[in-house]
């Protein structure tokens, strides 16, 4: 468990993709099995075991501290599994001797009944350090995010014999932890594990982001354009197997499959292909915003009730495969034509096709991503990000080629805020003080007053959260928990330009508005609080939003500043 | 008859936002303000400002201020020896090691039969390049609490300086840089890099090289120091160098070959704060008293009231108060908040190390 800790704490820190491989890499060549086939199946989403509940954690620490200091360290830490794992009270004497495998806990976990689950995991803890407990409690939880995708894992077992990781993507459906027969074959040992999969990912083509100065190098003859939807990008692959049995899968664009999650939509994968699109939410035909598809992929468990009241939808942009044929290299107008037939013949409600936005010249184009309810998104407009431009004879290429797609997303609205309230935040921004309420000036009963009118946790640098941060500490006028509330008059106080990409009413803040993704886009420690934006300005912009006209709002906006 | 009555500890040392002030003896302790009189326990910036009347410290500490600030930094200085007494008005004043720095010192101040220790930075640990912590008992102790949190353990640095001597063997063709406040940290991860074997020269950042060559002249081995200047690329592939943390995310950085991005702090314990840090390497070391060590030495004091200059000061009073000790934050302006300052300012010069 120690070795395997030390990987995932190296991993959780490792920015480059290759170093990441080498770490992994040197991990699997120097751990025995099956003690690497249960990291490989950790690192790739593979274990299923009944995942410890939060709250078994924090009793098992509540009995064990002090309640005020694990308040104030929860709060400093951002997270409660580290801050158990960091002040976990393992007296030395008490140390058992034996530090658990990795392969114990898993074998373990899986039979463990819930009652006994809180006892072991005790002793678990008593013997192992910091790092080790850390390590513990997030596969205990179910929550390892360490930044490596299950593809990448794959790819660095792929790397112990220069073996292609297709091959093992190819197998890797009829392959179970600790993969003896996998790392036998990579090692030269054993035969090669057998299968075929019909229902593989193939890698993800993505699009480069638009600046202005780009489109005087671009023809918009050679271009087609489509919404870029505010969903969830997926590939949707399925086939039958040589048992003739019919196997659907979905995959994020970094191939992780989310299968599970979407049983209702895997049903309408009654298709041999594999299409490229776009997850939504769909109500009566009209697509949900980006938080109410947040608030079903929230859920642990998927339950017949999310699923009727969170029907999931495929917007398709691209076909990769028609039955046995790979249409990866056809230019995207060929497989455009082949998509529409494909989508045409499947006649479910759940999969369509996204439209082309017409346009001739690049003028054309930005007025429909302007206002795209007037090109044909109709009731859709609030769920579009932008338009995705796509050379019409680009072929299907893995990854970010240049020159062949682009993403121009939509210009988000800006205003100049007060900063009222600051709490410390969690994960990376945890210990500084990194949530911000911030408010804008209306007429109250005693003069002018700030309301609150959202709240924004990222948007500005490293350097700028320092600054913040010490200007919190430094004005800080009251404290309420961990919630600091910091000097705003009118003379004193920090703006904030808060970018944001749409306004929506609000009975739960007294400004009767709320913004929506706002994020910090600049501070301004030049400006006087007092010459902050006011309410009024914002309740304008809101009904130019409502009356679907965000163009010139943006450009009003813009020439102010 | 006022002299009868017992002397209350304000009336000896009274807390000011600007630093302790002893009215009596006409002094202050690491005042953050200018002042006629300053007692200086270490020479970190946000203890030792320049541009006092008059300082008393230790020895070290004197002419490392010399070498940061300049040969006019303050009016008049007179050093002083640990276990030594001066002084001032009716006031007696004490200087005992305090295991932080070269030259680091708590200051015992006394009269009548009241007595104040100011312990400035302190830590327990043990540390090959400055002198041993040492206790003082006393009636009112004056602590710092940077890593007053329980999960602030620091655990054993010898093998944090494992996990970097196994990553320089891992990654063979790349560079390990080795963020580390330039007075203290940097010397003693030197000195622990030599401790486990490694015998090969240690690069320094330009902004390392006085202090490091000013703890060699005092008689600390830390073996060979080049400078990393001139070097060309080919010729920094395997090797280590130390360089402030600021510099971790400079161009500076730049002349080496794929650098894996080290950072020796007690900070590097919290996830958040070492990601914050853009470190590869996080190296759990610091030159401040851990959770444990705060709280064996404040007991070990025997003070029954308990001052708390910076850091996480809630958390320390809170168990203070539940072992019985009277205890209260100073909320002292200014200590601590160099580390966060560093490099953005002056790369390397300034620096709480943590
Ligand atoms: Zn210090």
């Amino acid at each position: 468990m120690n070795r395997f800790a030390e990987l995932l704490d190296r991993l959780t820190y490792e920015p480059g993709r290759n170093n990441k491989l080498r770490l992994m890499t040197n991990y699997f060549a120097s751990t025995p099995d099956p003690e690497r086939g249960y990291a490989l199946a950790a690192l790739t989403g593979g274990l299923s075991f009944r995942y410890a509940k939060p709250n078994v954690i924090r009793s098992l620490i509540a009995e064990r501290t002090d309640s005020v200091l694990f308040a104030l360290s929860r709060d400093f830490v951002g997270d409660t599994a580290e801050t158990v794992a960091l002040m976990w009270p393992a007296p030395e004497a008490e140390k058992p001797n034996a530090v658990p495998h990795l392969s114990d806990v898993v074998t373990l976990l899986s039979t463990l009944g819930k009652a006994q689950l809180p006892v072991q995991l005790a002793r678990w803890l008593d013997a192992l350090d910091e790092t080790g407990r850390w390590a513990l409690l997030k596969l205990v939880m179910g929550a390892l995010r360490i930044g490596v995708s299950a593809r990448l894992a794959k790819t660095a077992a792929a790397a112990l014999e220069d073996k292609d990781v297709t091959d093992i993507e190819l197998m890797w459906p009829s392959l179970t932890p600790p993969y003896l027969d996998l790392f036998a074959w990579l090692e030269g040992r054993g035969e090669k594990p057998a299968t075929q999969d019909p229902a593989p990912f193939r890698p993800a083509m993505l699009a480069q982001a638009i600046d202005d100065s780009d489109f005087e190098k671009l023809d918009a003859t050679d271009f087609t354009a489509e919404w870029k939807w505010d969903g969830i990008r997926v590939q949707a692959s399925a086939g039958i197997n040589d048992k003739g049995t019919r196997v659907a899968r979905m995959y994020s664009r970094t191939g992780e499959e989310i299968s599970k999650s979407f049983p209702d939509l895997l049903e309408s994968l009654r298709f041999n292909g594999s299409i490229d699109g776009e997850l939504l939410i769909l109500r009566d035909g009209r697509v949900q915003p980006f938080n109410v598809l947040q608030q079903r992929l929230n859920r642990k468990t998927v339950t017949t009730k999310l699923m009727s009241e969170f029907p999931a939808h495929l917007r398709a942009y691209d076909l990769l495969v028609d039955g046995d044929e790979d249409l990866r290299d056809l230019p995207f107008e060929a497989r455009r034509k082949r998509l529409e037939t494909f989508v045409a013949r499947l006649k479910d409600s759940r999969i369509d096709i996204s439209p082309l936005v017409p346009f001739d010249t690049w003028s054309e184009l930005a007025a429909a991503r302007a206002e795209p309810a007037s090109v044909g998104s109709a009731e859709d407009a609030s769920a579009v990000e932008g338009v995705m431009l796509k050379r019409r004879e680009s072929p299907y290429v893995p990854g970010r080629p240049k020159g062949l797609w682009w993403k121009w997303k939509r210009d988000p609205f800006t205003a100049d805020a007060v900063l009222m309230y600051a709490q410390r935040g969690s994960g990376k921004r945890s210990s500084y003080y990194s949530d911000y309420t911030f408010g804008v000036w209306t007429a109250g009963d005693e003069g002018n007053e700030l309301v609150p009118v959202g709240k924004a946790y990222f948007g500005f640098t490293d350097e700028e959260l320092l600054q913040i941060d010490r200007f919190v500490r430094r004005h800080t006028t009251k404290r309420f928990g961990p919630v600091r509330e910091v000097a705003h008059t009118p003379e004193q106080g920090l703006v904030l330009e808060v970018a944001f990409e749409g306004l929506q009413r609000s009975t739960r803040h007294k400004s009767g508005l709320a913004m929506r993704f706002p994020r910090i886009s600049r501070l301004r420690w030049d400006k006087p609080p007092g010459e902050a934006d006011r309410l009024e300005t914002l309740e304008k912009m809101l009904e130019g939003i409502e009356r679907g006209q965000t163009s010139p709002l943006i450009a009003e906006r813009k020439s102010r500043t | 008859m006022t002299y009868l009555k017992p002397m209350r500890a304000e009336d000896l040392l009274l807390p000011t936002p600007a630093g302790v002030c002893c009215e009596r003896g006409g002094f202050h302790i690491d005042p953050t303000r200018p002042t006629d009189k300053a007692i200086i326990t270490h020479a970190h910036s946000d203890h030792a400002r320049a541009g006092h009347g008059a300082v008393l410290a230790t020895q070290e500490t004197l002419d490392i201020m010399r070498l940061r600030y300049g040969p006019d930094f303050a009016g008049a200085t007179q050093a002083i020896r640990y276990g030594e007494t001066v002084k001032l008005g009716d006031v007696s004043v004490t200087f005992h090691p305090a295991g932080h720095v070269l030259g680091s010192a708590q200051v015992a101040v006394e009269s009548g039969n009241l007595r104040i220790v100011a312990s400035g930075d302190y830590k327990d640990a043990a540390d090959p390049t400055c002198t041993s912590f040492e206790l003082v008992p006393c009636d009112v102790f004056i602590t710092e609490a940077t890593f007053g949190l329980p999960v602030f353990r620091h655990g054993d640095p010898d093998a944090e300086v494992g996990k970097l001597l196994h990553s320089v063997q891992l990654f063979s063709e790349r560079a390990h840089l080795v963020g580390a406040y330039s007075l203290g940290k940097a010397q003693r991860v030197i000195a622990l890099i030599r401790k486990a074997g490694y015998d090969k020269p240690i690069y320094l950042h330009g902004a390392m090289e006085n202090i490091c060559r000013y703890y060699q002249s005092r008689g600390i081995d830390l073996g060979d120091l080049p400078l990393v200047r001139d070097r060309k690329k080919v010729e920094l592939v395997g090797t280590i160098t130390l360089c402030p943390p600021s510099a971790l995310k400079d161009v500076w950085s730049r002349r080496f070959p794929d650098p894996v991005a080290c950072y020796a702090s007690g900070w590097m314990r919290v996830r958040a704060r070492a990601r914050q840090s853009q470190v590869e390497l996080p190296l759990v070391i610091s030159d401040h008293a851990d959770w444990n060590g705060l709280r064996a030495i404040v007991k070990a004091t025997g003070a029954r009231d308990i001052w708390v200059t910076h850091g996480q000061e809630d958390a320390l009073v809170h168990w203070c108060q539940t072992q019985g000790l009277k205890a209260r934050p100073l909320d002292i302006v200014g200590y601590g908040d160099e580390d966060e300052t560093d490099g953005t300012a002056d790369a390397g010069q300034a620096g709480n190390p943590a």
